[in-house]
């Protein structure tokens, strides 16, 4: 490739072949040791899981793959109420999140300034380095029996008509699904927040005016520019919220009585303290199926599927 | 009165975000002022009177800040971990076609669509099988996995959303590949990989699911620590940890700011 | 990388380009062409957007490899060198300043890169000349966009290149900035002697700086040539349709006589030079550029000399634009034809519904082939 005659052109093409090539193991060697993490790390350990749930044995004599399918059975009838709970708390607490979460995310995208934007987005975040487990806890002082919220709630006969509901029970906050309910939402509302500002952020004030200028009024403007736009946000926001939600067994451990508990607990609890490892598997192999199929549908339905 | 219910209907939507706030802040500010509280049981769920004995011996628990020391460990390492292996899938992701391109992204978008429960039940029940000791090691592996996709996904979109044409010129100026890299490519992405190291750092030091179930018995995370006290007696000193963390935190998020700000004003 | 330092313009920077081409797949960018920019001119690739000019600049600096063919610059095969090791400098699209380097770093960045000593004096002095001077510790975010324009130029022409490319380098200024900026680069190019090559979709910019324009279209060269040339004897309907604006009349070649061909347009007789007409077909385009057609009232058709291609028609709209007035006439053939009227002696009978005959010397007239589309080039004309 180094002399060249004029009327000969060189012959470029096995090169450029060459180096297409060079480029494509270059992508190959900078995914190897990341994927290959998650590959044996979170692939292969979630296909264990699915053998160990078919297997039988104790810790003692060892576990067997029988394809035991009566484990699903039986972990199903033991923990239906448990699956039910965890879905209707984790959907509750997403509803929740949204109404609260939106008009804040709201204010910080277009009624704060520069400087109160940074201020607030810092007060939306900063608690996520304060150990969510403390804060939990603090809960249980906000709602304790003798304190002032459960004393307002009493005084405005609030409490007679959520235990009505079944929501509280005992004229009490704690250990009720009332007590778990807002703990969830607490937990997760910094990631409903955080994507709706995202997506809200990137609006065009001038679409307001655009908007209004068309003869729209305002609650028409939110319904037909503003949310649409950030239906993104809604959705990853959302998902962020749900799932997690609908895993997690530490509210219900620490704010709810036994009678609220979740999923979570059950894994947990066959995991850690019986070691009946096969009905822990089937238990999160059931969750995780409900739940991929529970998030593809609602995806297909909100019409996003670029979320990474 | 009509003028207030209008003053109020203007400004519904502030003062809803007003009130969202102030649940968000107040077990915060709950967590502050039970770290002067001197309860009267083990447990420090109500008031009884004022003290600063907690304050002034942080360290007095049993384990406590030994737990604090493992945890910082931890989330150094699966932030650096997590951060190295991260930003290396973001760039071959953001910059190379490749077979089995749609299966990776998958890979990564999973753990994250994914309940923590699920992950630390089947990642523990194959370390079980393996035969592989509890300990440091295996929840510094589970961090990482977890931390991994988060710091793809920051790294990815910065990568994707720099222009391509400065790397060409920095080129076309007689860089190498590698002095583009390092003096273009790696500043200019920067800000993506610090926002996932962040990330990676703040989700590593205060997970807790994922830890319980692939911990050994002598390897108990801050937030281990904070569980089983909440089953045996709290002491105060983790009020006084917990609002040191969020002080800490602001403290660092505001210092970068003014920083930043510093910096474009003197410019 | 210590060997092969693209040195400064001591040899010739002639560019010269031989079975260039570039394929995407099935997709052909650059149909294989070859060209030769002489050393120290100004030359244009100009093009509607997607035609391969872009492409072709990207093939000189190394930012895309060719399919086919061979790149020499000042008589060296560079053909297979990386774009850090080519002599030559590129001004970018939108500038691509390094957002995170001041004004000064940016401009360093070549020569610090290839290792040179006295950067600080060699980028002050840049700097001055682009009139720079005291934003040397600015961002580029900072800076006005004819600012970060002129620091883009000072970081290419700092390094002495052999070749500078210019892609598209001023299409991100508003149009009073751009005229500015062409007289600059024109400057500054006769200046240092250095060969530019010039992308462009603005067939008046290009007509203004260069010596040398190559029109583009669908990757290939259509015509290559200096601008009056281009201009006043296009080869193709693109080229005629592009650079600036032709009426192009269908006719039919029936003899000729003295050099001149005799025409007939929709029974209209007509004539121009043999030797400006680019086809041997009998059924050609006559053209004829607004300018050059001259209007007078029908009543007025005796004082017309004698010799001139003549067509009658009815005025359809007229627009005063200060300098001139440009008129729509409806021919006898229902072809619309544009006409600029300078504005001197303007005859008021002449308006919207006037009957009016058009006349002009018939060596003004150009001939094309009638079998290529007869409004190529005018959908993207100057966007």
């Amino acid at each position: 490739m180094t002399t060249t005659t004029e009327a000969a052109p060189p012959q470029v093409v096995p090169l450029e072949a060459a180096r297409k090539k060079r480029r494509k193991l270059t992508a190959y060697w900078l995914l190897l040791p990341g994927i290959a993490w998650l590959v044996v790390f979170f692939a292969i350990p979630m296909v264990y899981q699915g053998s160990t749930s078919l297997q039988t044995g104790s810790l003692e004599q060892g576990f067997k793959l029988t394809w035991h399918f009566a484990t699903y059975w039986d972990a199903l009838v033991e923990y239906k109420w448990h699956f039910v709970r965890s879905f209707s708390y984790a959907a509750i607490a997403t509803v929740l999140c949204l109404a609260i979460g939106y008009p804040l995310a709201y204010t910080i995208a277009f009624k704060a300034n520069q400087r109160w934007r940074n201020v607030i987005l810092i007060l939306v975040i900063a608690p996520f380095f304060t150990s969510f487990l403390i804060r939990t806890l603090a809960w249980k002082t906000i709602l304790s029996d003798g304190g002032p919220v459960v004393g307002a709630l009493n005084h405005l006969h609030l409490l007679a008509l959520s235990d009505a509901v079944g929501l509280t029970s005992g004229h009490r906050v704690l250990a009720t699904p009332l007590a778990v309910v807002c703990g969830l939402t607490y937990n997760f509302l910094p990631f409903m927040i955080l994507p709706l500002y995202t997506s809200l952020e990137r609006i065009d004030p001038r679409l307001h005016e655009a908007a209004n200028d068309l003869y729209a009024r305002p609650f028409t403007i939110f319904r037909k520019v503003t949310f649409p736009i950030s239906l993104p946000g809604v959705v990853a926001g959302t998902l962020l919220t749900f799932i997690p939600a609908s895993g997690d067994y530490i509210n219900a451990q620490l704010l709810g009585s036994p009678s609220e508990q979740m999923v979570g607990n059950g894994i947990q609890k066959q995991f850690l303290n019986v070691l009946a490892y096969p009905t822990a598997a089937a238990l999160s192999f059931i969750l995780m199926a409900l739940i991929l199929g529970m998030v593809t549908v609602y995806m297909r339905k909100a019409g996003t599927e670029e979320l990474v | 009165m009509s003028r207030l219910l209008k003053w109020v209907r203007a400004h519904l939507v502030v003062l809803a975000g007003i009130l969202a706030l102030a649940y968000l802040v107040l077990p915060n500010l709950v967590v502050l002022a039970f770290s002067f509280n001197k309860p009267v049981g083990k447990f420090n769920y109500e008031w009884s009177q004022f003290s600063t004995d907690a304050w002034t011996n942080p360290c007095g628990v049993a384990d406590m800040c030994g737990s604090l020391a493992l945890s910082l460990q931890i989330a150094l390492l699966a932030t650096l971990g997590a951060t190295v292996l991260g930003t290396m899938v973001a760039f071959a992701l953001a910059r190379y076609r490749f077979r089995g391109r749609a299966a990776t992204t998958a890979l990564i978008f999973l753990p994250m669509a994914m309940p923590e429960v699920v992950m630390a039940a089947s990642l523990g029940t194959l370390f079980l099988n393996m035969r592989i000791q509890f300990g440091f090691l295996t929840i510094l592996i589970a961090h990482i996995m977890f931390c991994l996709s988060f710091v793809v996904t920051a790294v990815k979109a910065r990568v994707m959303s720099m222009d391509p044409r400065l790397e060409q010129a920095a080129q076309d100026l007689y860089a190498t590949p590698t002095q583009t890299f390092l003096r273009i490519t790696l500043p200019l992405v920067a800000p993506g990989i610090a926002a996932g190291a962040l990330l990676s750092f703040a989700l590593s030091f205060d997970d807790f699911i994922i830890t319980q179930f692939n911990s050994g018995p002598t390897t108990v995370t801050f937030p281990m620590f904070v569980w089983g006290a909440s089953q045996r007696g709290i002491p105060v000193q983790v009020n006084v940890i917990g609002t040191g963390m969020f002080i800490a935190a602001v403290v660092f998020t505001v210092a970068g700011q003014w920083l930043a700000n510093r910096r474009k004003a003197r410019a | 990388m210590t060997e092969q330092q693209p040195e400064a313009a001591t040899a010739g920077g002639d560019v010269r380009l031989t079975g260039i081409g570039k394929t995407y797949g099935d997709f052909t960018a650059v149909q294989p062409l070859d060209l030769t920019v002489p050393q120290g001119s100004f030359f244009a690739l100009l093009g509607a957007s997607g035609c391969g000019k872009t492409t072709t600049l990207r093939m000189i600096a190394g930012l895309e490899e060719p399919t086919s063919g061979t790149v020499l610059i000042g008589g060296q095969d560079v053909t297979d060198l990386p774009p850090y090791k080519r002599p030559v400098n590129t001004v970018f699209q939108s500038y691509a300043l390094f957002p995170h380097l001041d004004i000064f770093e940016n401009v360093a960045f070549g020569l610090r890169r290839r290792g040179k000593k006295d950067v600080k004096k060699q980028v002050e002095s840049m700097l001055e000349l682009v009139e720079l001077g005291q934003y040397a510790r600015r961002k580029p975010h900072q800076l006005s966009g004819g600012q970060q324009q002129r620091v883009a130029v000072a970081r290419a022409l700092i390094n002495h290149p052999q070749v500078l490319l210019l892609d598209e380098p001023l299409g991100a200024l508003d149009l009073k900035l751009r005229r500015q900026m062409q007289l600059e680069l024109k400057r500054i190019q006769t200046e240092v002697g250095i060969t530019f090559v010039h992308v462009t979709h603005d067939q008046e910019e290009a007509m203004t700086m260069a010596d040398t324009i190559a029109v583009m279209n669908a990757g290939r060269v259509e015509q290559l040539g200096a601008p009056a040339d281009l201009y006043e004897n296009p080869g193709s309907t693109f080229v005629a349709n592009f650079l600036g604006q032709s009426n192009l009349i269908a006719a039919e070649v029936t003899g000729s006589a003295d050099g001149d061909l005799l025409l007939s347009a929709s029974g209209v007789r007509l004539a121009m030079p043999k030797a400006r007409c680019a086809t041997d077909a009998t059924k050609v385009y006559l053209g004829v550029r607004p300018e050059k057609i001259t209007l007078a009232h029908a009543s007025a058709t005796g004082d017309i000399a004698e010799g001139r291609n003549r067509l009658q028609g009815t005025v359809v709209d007229s627009s005063f634009i200060g300098v001139s007035t440009q008129y729509v006439v409806r021919s006898e053939g229902g072809q619309e034809i544009a006409v600029f009227e300078q504005n001197m002696d303007r005859d008021i009978r002449i308006a919207p519904g006037a009957p009016v005959v058009l006349h002009w010397n018939p060596a003004h007239s150009f001939g094309l082939d009638a079998a290529q589309a007869i409004d190529a080039g005018t959908g993207e004309a100057a966007a």
